[in-house]
């Protein structure tokens, strides 16, 4: 028993810093974590599906403004790219973060296509993070079912 | 050989010319003479320009003439002659040979006759001498025979009677007779017919009437082609005189023309040039092709392409030219334009290149200047920590060795976060993000304090002096910051570069300098501000790169003295950007003089009660009614207390000459308690201003203490601050979380609750939810606005201890908000939020709302980008700020510096 625990907290830590390695997360996220206890056991979980929801909110809304080729309200986008990038940021989602950072300079010089293409890679990097860290809260589930703790993760 | 070969040639066109039909053709021998391949059906459109051929220009009297005596003219004619000599010998042939047969034939018939008379005769004698007639008479027999037809009653004489009967006789004389009347008959008709042909021959014989019908082909064939066509065709003789013109300018007459030269005739541009040309080919003697383009009042701008031939007469001399203009100036035109787009394109490609390589270069440079930035500002941070905790660990009990490595560390934190700020300024002067403020100081006070704050740290044997002229006006409007930076920097250095003597700061009124834009208005004032040191001074040679950015004076120098290398290139950049001039005096050993040049508006004293309020924001205000209107300072060490290592006692290290100060911590920096304050104390004070001062530093590098106090309730705020130190000095830790020490030190404002206000203005929910989690584990909890005006309404209903600001919000932005907030602070009224449209919730208690007798603290949090400077947080009110996405730490820290 308190191998297969050993086994998935091993696992937790490897898939939770390669997560760190490729990028897919910051700094911020730690914090995160830091701030989940036992009174708010799933304040991660909570802020990062919140988080989700507001991209596909706000990706939607954005594609929207970008379908038609001519009078596209860069401001909208903006606003919402901006929304995007406070949130990404909030939560240490750093590629979602970083493609934001793009997005919001092809926004600035109303690129269009800059903006489509940006708008495709957030949508892409969001939804794979998603299932990262879908993966990341199984993971968590398992080890608590089988009465383990979440270990603590040193990124540095 | 050539005699021969003409014969053999004249016989060729003779054969030629009999074959043809001739007396009826003239068309084909005019063909043939002007080598024009006649086209079907001319001969109709011949006769029709044979109307036109009144309008020929040439020179009737002269033509002949110059055909005459020119090869080709000659040539010409001896041809036609040539021709006319060949019909006329033919139809002198053709009459001789119809003469010959006529002749013969009337010798015959003149023959015929003498027999018939002679046999008439002799038969009545001998008849049977008619076969002897018969057998001898050929030629009457030929000729019978010829004209058969015609006498075939003659010939077989039927003689029905008896042979010498009077009838036989009777019978053989009428048939003769007949036969006579025959041959009369047709001696007549080819009389007749040798007369017609005579007259023929006669109306074709007129040789100029045939040359001429000829020419007037020729010449209405080339009219019909030329009539129209833009050419103009001339002769000129030797002396390039016109003799001969056709399709001349309209409005000038053939008079006007002939006989005279281009230059004669024409006047402007070209003509010359044309004519020059005509000579030149007449000199060499061959023809050549020009394009010339003439000026001419006559008719405009055209351009002509000009033939000219040389012409030779007989004699192989040269005796004029033959010319031949084209107009082509529409296609010149064209090819001009063709050329011009070509060109154009061309210069245009180059350009779009050039550009996109400067969009190219200048976006990598905005991008490196923003990373720049960016970079700056994130290695400020937790550099800042390390100076500050190095700073707290000098004030513990330390060792000499241990002491003196934690100074080299000091300073070296020191020398590197001076580095990023020249470096930060530097970037934004350039990107253009440096803006300008216009508030209202007192230049004198300007002088003296920073004379203070370089007296405070002064580690050296100099008198600090401001020497400030009376006629400088006691307020002026300017950028205050930037005028410290700029006269801090300047001291600083010319204290770096002095070992003994005297640092000073000069301050006069100056007419306007001849640099000045015409901008300046007339309550605009000149003040030339001089910092002279009696240092080492700057050799000349070194002059021209002291301003560059990353230069000193030698490499020696900065080997010996430290630094960046920036400070003078970013002084010269401030003064340049508020539309002044930096320059430099030095003498090597003698010490060397920085002036600037500055416009400054003339405050006007009016708004006096507003000055000191603004005033206060600037500079740590002490109530000394000599400070406005003081012109002379003097600081100088006291001998022998040099800085030493126990650190914060600089305070005492000058004395104040003539003016006194009341307070000499005001002057000293973030270390600045009295030395015989407790070391816990001294911690706290350093944490919070710790954390402060990196925020500061870039506006007031020598200073970043007396900034942060300068920012409105600066008193209050440091004998809070040292009161709240005090209270957690008793727990002897650096912990700063502790709500006790909180609630325990915010006396008056702070009784109505227990646990400090927070109020976060935050429109990014997932942002709210973070911040709130992050302060619910710091023990606190927050209320929420989503925007700028929520914000103002919170402020408003209720008092918060501390606001954290988004700035970049919907509705209201936080700077805005922060600015209306602080506008509210100062008035006592939120008219200028009513102002600027925020919907403001009125409520009972808006009566006896009273202004709040403390600056409320507002923290920005920033996205960390150019656009959302520390600067224009600063200049909006804010008293600091900390970059997204927010921390534990960073909450933790902006939470002690503000509420405990």
């Amino acid at each position: 028993m308190n191998n297969v625990v050993a086994q998935l907290q091993r696992q937790f830590h490897d898939y939770l810093v390669s997560l760190y390695q490729q990028g897919f997360l910051d700094n911020q996220f730690s914090e995160l974590r830091k701030l989940q206890d036992d009174g708010t056991p799933d304040f991660v979980a909570e802020v990062v599906s919140l988080f989700f929801e507001d991209c596909s909110k706000l990706i939607n809304t954005m594609s929207r403004s970008l379908e038609r080729p001519e009078n596209v309200d860069f401001k909208q986008v903006d606003s919402g790219v901006h929304q995007l990038k406070g949130s990404s940021s909030s939560v240490g989602a750093r590629r979602v973060k970083n493609v934001c950072i793009s997005f919001k300079e092809c926004c600035d010089v109303q690129n269009r296509e800059g903006c489509i293409r940006c708008l495709q890679q957030v949508d892409y990097e969001y939804k794979m993070l998603k299932t990262k860290l879908q993966d990341l809260f199984n993971l968590e589930q398992q080890i608590l079912q089988a009465g383990g703790t979440i270990p603590q993760v040193d990124i540095n | 050989m050539v005699c021969e070969m003409e014969t053999d040639q004249t016989e060729e066109m003779d054969v030629e010319v009999l074959s043809s039909m001739w007396p009826e053709d003239v068309g084909t021998q005019a063909d043939n003479q002007f080598n024009v391949e006649k086209p079907a059906g001319d001969s109709d459109t011949l006769k029709e320009v044979d109307i036109a051929e009144k309008r020929t220009m040439a020179d009737l009297k002269r033509l002949p003439e110059l055909l005459n005596t020119t090869d080709q003219g000659s040539s010409q004619l001896t041809n036609l002659v040539r021709q006319w000599e060949y019909m006329q010998d033919h139809a002198v042939r053709l009459l001789r040979e119809e003469l010959k047969i006529l002749t013969k034939q009337r010798e015959e018939a003149e023959a015929k006759e003498l027999k018939i008379i002679e046999e008439h005769n002799f038969e009545t004698e001998e008849p049977e001498n008619v076969p002897v007639l018969d057998e001898t008479s050929h030629l009457f027999r030929r000729f019978r025979q010829k004209k058969r037809d015609e006498l075939v009653d003659s010939k077989r004489v039927v003689i029905d009677e008896e042979f010498d009967t009077v009838a036989y006789w009777k019978q053989k004389a009428l048939s003769l007779e007949k036969m006579l009347e025959a041959s009369t008959e047709r001696e007549r008709r080819l009389i007749e017919k040798l007369n017609e042909s005579l007259k023929t021959m006669e109306s074709h014989s007129a040789p100029v009437e045939e040359l001429t019908q000829n020419l007037k082909r020729a010449e209405g064939f080339l009219h019909f082609i030329l009539q129209n066509a833009p050419i103009v065709m001339g002769h000129q003789d030797k002396d390039l005189r016109y003799l001969f013109i056709y399709n001349k300018f309209p409005s000038l007459r053939e008079q006007d023309i002939l006989g005279k030269t281009d230059v004669e005739i024409f006047h402007g541009g070209g003509v010359k040039e044309s004519q020059d040309f005509k000579r030149e080919v007449l000199e060499k003697g061959k023809a050549s092709k020009r394009e010339i383009t003439f000026e001419t009042d006559l008719f405009g701008s055209k351009t002509f392409l000009i033939y000219v031939e040389p012409v030779y007469n007989k004699a192989r001399e040269k005796i004029g030219i033959n010319y031949m203009g084209m107009e082509v100036t529409d296609q010149v035109r064209k090819r001009e334009k063709m050329a011009k787009l070509r060109e154009d394109n061309a210069v245009r490609k180059a350009m779009e290149s050039e550009l996109t390589k400067t969009i190219h270069i200048t976006e990598e440079t905005m991008r490196a200047k923003q990373m720049l930035a960016t970079m700056s500002h994130e290695i400020r941070s937790p550099l800042s920590g390390v100076v500050g905790m190095a700073e707290i660990l000098s004030t513990t009990k330390l060792d000499k060795e241990q002491r003196q490595l934690l100074n080299v560390m000091i300073s070296s934190g020191d020398l590197v976060l001076q580095l990023i700020n020249d470096i930060l300024d530097l970037s934004k002067v350039e990107s253009g993000v440096m803006k300008l403020e216009a508030t209202k100081f007192r230049p004198r006070e300007v002088v003296k304090h920073v004379l203070q704050t370089a007296a405070a740290s002064l580690k050296k044997d100099l008198t600090l002096e401001g020497n400030i002229a009376d006629e400088v006006p006691i307020l002026v409007v300017g950028d205050v910051l930037r005028i410290r930076q700029i006269l801090t920097n300047l001291i600083s250095n010319a204290i770096k570069f002095t070992h003994q003597g005297k640092v000073g700061i000069k301050l006069k009124v100056i007419s306007e300098p001849s640099f000045a834009s015409e901008e300046q208005n007339e309550t605009s004032v000149w003040i030339c501000c001089d910092v002279y040191d009696t240092g080492i001074g700057i050799p000349e040679n070194a002059l021209p790169c002291l301003f560059k950015k990353y230069m000193q004076a030698s490499a020696d120098h900065a080997r010996k003295y430290g630094g960046t290398g920036l400070g003078l290139a970013i002084c010269k950049q401030l003064v340049e950007l508020m539309g002044g001039q930096l320059t430099v005096t030095s003498q090597v050993n003698a010490g060397s003089t920085f002036t600037f040049i500055l416009p400054y508006k003339v405050a006007t004293s009016d708004d006096h009660s507003d000055d000191q309020e603004e005033f206060s924001d600037m500079v740590d205000h002490q109530p000394e009614p000599d400070d406005t209107t003081e012109g002379y300072f003097q600081f100088k060490p006291l001998l022998g207390s040099i800085y030493s290592n126990g650190g914060p006692v600089i305070g005492n290290n000058f004395l104040p000459h003539k003016v006194m100060l009341t307070s000499p911590v005001r002057i000293i920096n973030g270390f600045g308690a009295e030395p015989s304050n407790n070391t816990g104390q001294s911690e706290t004070v350093q944490v919070g201003n710790g954390g402060y001062m990196d925020e500061t530093r870039q506006n007031c590098p020598e200073s970043g203490h007396e900034y942060g106090n300068g920012n409105g309730g600066c008193s209050s705020k440091e004998s809070e601050s040292c009161s709240s130190s005090q209270a957690s000095s008793e727990g002897g830790v650096l912990e700063m979380e502790s709500e006790i020490t909180v609630s325990s030190s915010k006396e008056e404002e702070k009784t109505e609750t227990s646990k400090p206000k927070i109020l976060l203005v935050e429109d990014n929910k997932i942002n709210i939810m973070v911040a709130k989690s992050m302060m619910k584990q710091l023990g606190y909890t927050m209320d929420i606005a989503n925007n700028g005006v929520e914000a103002i309404n919170a402020v408003k209903e209720s008092s918060f201890d501390l606001v954290l600001m988004d700035v970049c919000m919907p509705v209201l932005d936080g700077l805005k908000a922060t600015r209306l907030i602080r506008s509210y602070e100062e008035s006592g009224n939120w008219d200028a939020a009513l102002e600027a449209g925020v919907d403001i919730k009125t409520s009972e208690n808006d009566q006896t709302c009273v202004p709040p007798t403390n600056r409320l603290p507002i923290v920005a949090m920033t996205a960390n980008t150019l656009a959302e400077s520390s600067e224009e947080c600063y200049a909006n009110g804010m008293d600091s700020f900390i970059s997204k996405p927010v921390t534990l730490q960073k909450l933790k820290e902006c939470i002690q510096q503000y509420l405990q």
